[in-house]
């Protein structure tokens, strides 16, 4: 048989199972969602038992968050999460931690400096030249309309 | 004067060279697997006693060819090529591998066609009359796959369903001019067929028409049918290539599914979580010198198609936009 390259893609399509797009979404929600209030929680407790004022704890959360994500990356727990979570577990800052220590393990081995520090942002690197970038044209706008305000 | 082709495609030996000797390697996953007992050593470290996944990889195949050459009871004095080749870039797998073996050495790219690509090499070499014996080694592992083509091991992403797993597998054949009980009689070396399948997460639909195209070629130059064959195996279309396969052949009115099987399909099982099947040089090798070669010399299997396929992609390619031209090499293999 003969085939163009657009009947193909359809031939294709008809016979590759489709990803469970409800069962997905769900434990995504759910484990996002469970990611999010863990670290309500944190932050409540930075509140009441060290103390702090709201935007103190939230940077601590922050941090907190960071480092549980790079330590369940570095005992290797995070991608098995992952598997399940998809989005839920990219989106939260975890994901971000998870996202700059797994390639600085996997790249040890090139070396400190081109392998482990050069290739660690392999993955997060667009993350931080979108986000500076956005934060500077914000920076411009209220520059210009409020004055720096 | 190409005496020795048939029809628009096929090579036909005139001395069929001789499987000397195979061996396989394999990791503790596909060690778990439904060929689990085909396999000459499955080992437990994917690290192999090495440092790096790349020296792991090299280590593997390097211990499948001594392998092969101890049960073709040859020393490494005695193969006069080696024809080999891997994933990883610049085939630093193989080379290294092979560096003090002190042997010829041919590197190949195929992907995981390779192991057909060798087994044709080497055939055509001694045939030829340029070697009395030559061997084709391949390997994949998935540590050295996965940080290459797609994210470090520990980041937390998802797969498709149509995604395939890499084995880690190598395999090694030792073909000779001398009889034995395995023999490839004739080949088709396979011409790249593109239908612009862009997701390399759908390796087994890009490679698919590929397998068509050289077994279409191959059953019109002999003459022959699915049925003449006791197995036709494929490696590694996996479940969606092998669909589709089959469904191409239904289409004109053959069927070939009671005569098929898939590398891809046969090295894991339903509940090891690879997706849509297994992938990587070293699958179709690993059930080459495993499962078939074995059936082969037992005469299990009397006349064997076996047909590589590989996925020519690389991550440049594919950022660039670029579809993944797919190829398939296949081999007649009869037992004597």
């Amino acid at each position: 048989m003969k085939m163009t390259a657009k009947e193909y893609a359809k031939f294709a399509k008809d016979r590759a199972p489709s990803s469970k797009t409800a069962k997905n979404m769900l434990k995504a929600f759910v484990i996002g969602g469970g990611i999010c209030a863990a670290g309500q929680g944190i932050m409540e407790l930075w509140k009441v038992v060290a103390g702090l004022d709201m935007e103190a704890a939230a940077s601590m959360t922050s941090i907190t968050m960071i480092f549980i994500g790079a330590l369940l990356t570095a005992i290797g727990v995070y991608d098995k999460l992952a598997k399940h979570a998809g989005a839920g577990t990219i989106v939260p800052i975890t994901g971000f931690a998870n996202a700059i220590v797994s390639p600085a393990m996997e790249f040890r081995a090139e070396g400190l400096v081109m392998g482990m520090s050069a290739k660690m942002f392999v993955i997060a690197g667009p993350v931080l030249v979108f986000g500076i970038s956005a934060s500077i044209i914000y920076g411009l706008i209220l520059l210009i309309f409020r004055g720096g305000v | 004067m190409a005496e020795k082709r048939i029809g628009r495609r096929t090579i036909e030996f005139a001395s069929p060279p001789a499987v000397a000797g195979f061996a396989s390697v394999v990791c503790k996953k596909e060690g778990e697997g439904p060929l689990s007992g085909t396999f000459d050593i499955i080992s437990s470290d994917p690290l192999f006693g090495e440092k790096t996944w790349e020296k792991a990889e090299s280590r593997m195949q390097k211990t499948a060819f001594m392998k092969a050459l101890e049960k073709a009871a040859l020393s490494r004095t005695g193969i006069d090529v080696i024809f080999g080749g891997d994933l990883l870039n610049q085939c630093i797998g193989t080379g290294f591998s092979v560096r003090e073996f002190g042997v010829p050495f041919m590197g190949l790219y195929g992907a995981c066609s390779t192991m057909a690509e060798g087994l044709i090499s080497a055939a055509m070499a001694i045939d030829g009359g340029f070697a009395v014996n030559a061997a084709a080694i391949t390997s994949s592992h998935f540590c050295t796959a996965e940080r290459q083509y797609r994210f470090p091991l520990e980041y937390g992403g998802q797969r498709t369903p149509t995604a395939q797993w890499t084995a880690t597998a190598a395999g090694a054949v030792i073909l000779s001019e001398k009889p034995g009980r395995a023999v490839l009689t004739k080949a088709a070396i396979g011409r790249i067929v593109d239908l612009e399948i862009r997701d390399a997460n759908n390796m087994g639909a890009a490679m698919a028409p590929a397998a068509y195209d050289t077994l279409s070629a191959l059953f019109e130059d002999t003459g022959t049918c699915p049925s003449d064959y006791d197995l036709i195996i494929t490696g590694d279309l996996a479940t969606v290539g092998t669909r589709i396969l089959r469904d191409m052949f239904k289409a004109d009115g053959v069927d070939i599914t009671s005569h098929h099987d898939d590398c891809g399909m046969m090295l894991f099982d339903g509940t090891q979580d690879v997706h849509a099947g297994a992938s990587g040089c070293g699958c179709s090798a690993a059930v080459l010198c495993g499962y078939i070669l074995r059936s082969l010399e037992e005469r299990l299997l009397k006349k064997v198609i076996f047909a590589g396929t590989g996925a020519l992609l690389s991550p440049t390619s594919m950022q660039q936009g670029e579809s993944i031209p797919g190829i398939c090499h296949a081999v007649c293999i009869e037992a004597r």
